[in-house]
């Protein structure tokens, strides 16, 4: 039954949909149709709406480890900034060296960067106590910061006309693409590779045991005796190495080389992705290309209809509460009663 | 030095008057025990909505009033989803500040080139006469006074009145408020409703006031400073004051070192309100004791009278 409840909340999304294209004054089947079903109906729009869920899935499926364990982390925004910066500064720093090695080099660094930015929450939970919550998320500024610093500063092209971005990394320096006329990479298999270890160690190994444990039943697992700093660490790192990865799969795959901005809030959509997918890898693969789809039909939408593309984050949003709504009436049976007279007799 | 600390004052004063609302906001929400982490999208939705207001009324309180509405309103949102369908706090609270930051910007495209007429400030008769602390504390915009009267007012409602008990009462054990009688869901509500239209308010402040502009993400991470606030403060309203004054000057001192040319690039100064947020929160949580005494005891735990 768990299941269920994100078909309704994307069916709700949807419908949702119609009201608010009709609202716009727009024709409802035909804004749905150019949201919807024309980003995908040709072999480019598919191989985009796979790119598009590459770091989607990354993000959510590193989050999901430290969601299943209670670990709120929800700065993965901020880890695949850094991740991103790792990896350029590489590919900038070994231009034209044209080793094989490079991308390699560039994947371990950018999941190391990643890690290296979850590990301050981690270890200011593990050592002085302080909210993850807000932690992570704070850094997510600090790092966006530190991303307009090295594209401003270190990073800046110097042939690039002063503007903030970096020079276009060398072919050594890029996922190799997969379909001719396509940006598609090779880049989705690093995410179908991390889906599938997030897999493993969630569903089969003891160590996503005791995480499950502890975000079950924190009492039960201190009396186990897992390591609730143990807890945080693993959930934290888990999520910073993905989001490091999603980084470099968008400076080393579609953008090419670092700018301003390397993500459109794949590190919060994860989060969406991630309780949609009911933090559960399959689930996951499926709810990304969901909220691919979303980013997808948001430019389509400023194209063909001339509604902003911002639309999208209000259907991410709607999403994941259609998805907390459709939750309680799996989680609870409802029952019709006349409401109580005092709150005596309810108690009872 | 001595001629720039009056406008160093000022400046900062006005930029902790948006965190002042947002974070009293929270603060009544908390003590009721409920977490919404969604005050950064229900600034925003209040930023925009104010904005909007104001352009097409030309009256800026008439944004007040919007973002106020706004606020509340995605305030209820939350409140439905948590404290009638039981949903989880903190899953809702991030559901809403995604939530705002889409329909924020979604809505602000179309006002994104429009400029508001700056509104002059008031200053208050013959207190700003007094010497040195005249100018600096009473020549502001009229809602820097109206944040200082929320101020006493929710002082004076938490601490000094039945209400105020009640509330805190439900924070703390709502089973036990409930045994007595007490509407704890209604309370909640209310609560909750109360903290959305503050934050509402506290991003029209932005908005209308202190900018007056609306960027997409204007608030920049103001929502979630003011729930670090709120810890920060250890759920009290005197406290909140003092870390929004902290973190407006820690803003000014931003501009101002920018200003002067401090060798130091301006990125990394733009830091400084962000890693001072992670420094209190450090320092105010570093002693377990310190939260486990402060906190309302059934903060983000689910309540409903005929569950539980």
């Amino acid at each position: 039954m768990r299941f269920v409840s994100p078909l309704v909340a994307a069916a709700l999304t949807f419908a949702a949909g119609l009201v608010l294209f009709s609202a716009l004054g727009r024709d409802p089947l035909a804004a749905f149709h150019a949201f919807f079903v024309q980003p995908i109906d040709d072999w480019n729009g598919v191989a985009e709406l796979a790119l598009k869920a590459a770091p989607l899935m990354l993000c959510a499926i590193g989050l999901a480890i430290g969601f299943r364990a209670g670990v709120w982390n929800i700065g993965a925004e901020g880890q695949l900034a850094v991740g991103a910066i790792a990896a350029g500064w590489l590919a900038v720093g070994f231009h034209g060296a044209g080793s094989a090695l490079l991308l390699p080099a560039m994947v371990a660094a950018g999941a190391l960067g990643g890690m290296a930015w979850a590990a301050i929450p981690a270890f200011l939970k593990t050592r002085f106590n302080a909210n993850e919550i807000l932690t992570s998320l704070m850094l997510v500024y600090v790092a966006a910061l530190l991303l307009s610093w090295v594209v401003h500063g270190p990073l800046r092209d110097p042939q690039g006309f002063n503007f903030p971005q970096s020079k276009e990394f060398h072919d050594a320096a890029l996922y190799p693409l997969l379909l001719e006329g396509t940006r598609l990479n090779a880049g989705v298999f690093v995410a179908a590779a991390v889906v599938a270890a997030g897999w493993w160690f969630m569903e089969r190994s003891f160590g996503g045991y005791t995480m499950r444990v502890a975000g079950l039943a924190d009492a039960a697992a201190r009396y186990a005796g897992f390591s609730a700093r143990r807890t945080v660490w693993v959930g934290m790192l888990a999520g910073g190495a993905a989001a490091g990865l999603a980084g470099v799969g968008e400076v080393a795959g579609p953008i090419g080389q670092l700018l301003p901005s390397v993500s459109p809030g794949y590190g919060f959509a994860a989060i969406i992705v991630a309780f949609v997918g009911r933090l559960h890898a399959g689930g996951i693969v499926l709810a990304s290309l969901l909220m691919s789809l979303l980013y997808l039909g948001g430019e389509s939408a400023q194209m063909t209809l001339d509604l902003p593309s911002a639309i999208t984050g209000l259907f991410q949003g709607m999403l994941l509460f259609f998805l907390l709504a459709a939750d309680v009436f799996i989680s609870y049976r409802l029952r019709i009663a006349a409401p109580a007279r005092a709150p005596r007799e309810a108690a009872a | 030095m001595t001629d720039q600390l009056v406008p160093i004052l000022v400046a900062t004063i006005a930029a902790g008057t948006p965190l002042v609302f947002a974070a009293l906001g929270e603060l009544v929400t908390e003590k009721s025990g409920v977490l919404n982490l969604g005050v950064e999208g229900m600034m925003l939705v209040g930023a925009v909505a104010a904005f909007a207001a104001t352009a097409a009324s030309g009256s800026p309180w008439s944004g007040v009033l919007a973002g106020a509405a706004a606020g509340g309103a995605m305030a209820l949102v939350f409140a439905v989803l948590t404290l009638t369908l039981m949903a989880n706090q903190v899953a809702a609270g991030l559901a809403l500040s995604l939530f705002g930051v889409g329909l924020s910007a979604f809505v602000g495209k179309a006002y994104e080139s429009v400029s508001l007429a700056p509104s002059p400030p008031l200053a208050i008769p013959l207190a700003a006469d007094l010497p040195g602390i005249g100018p600096a504390l009473f020549v502001h915009q009229p809602l820097v006074y109206v944040s200082w009267a929320l101020f006493a007012a929710v002082a004076w409602f938490l601490y000094r009145s039945r209400p105020g008990l009640v509330l805190r009462a439900v924070g703390e054990s709502p089973q036990s408020a409930h045994a007595i009688g007490c509407p704890v869901i209604p309370i909640r509500y209310l609560a909750t409703l109360f903290g959305g239209a503050m934050a509402g308010v506290g991003g029209a402040f932005l908005s209308v006031f202190y900018t007056p502009l609306w960027v997409e993400n204007m608030t920049a991470g103001r929502g979630w400073i003011a729930l670090a606030l709120v810890v920060f403060a250890t759920w009290r309203p005197a406290r909140v004051m003092i870390g929004a004054y902290l973190f407006g000057g820690v803003t000014v001192v931003q501009f101002f070192a920018q200003g002067e040319g401090v060798a130091v690039p301006a990125q990394f100064l733009s830091m400084l309100p962000y890693l001072a947020t992670i420094v209190v929160l450090v320092l105010i949580s570093r002693n377990i004791n310190t939260i486990r005494l402060n906190a309302p005891v059934s903060l983000a735990k689910p309540f409903h009278p005929e569950v539980a």
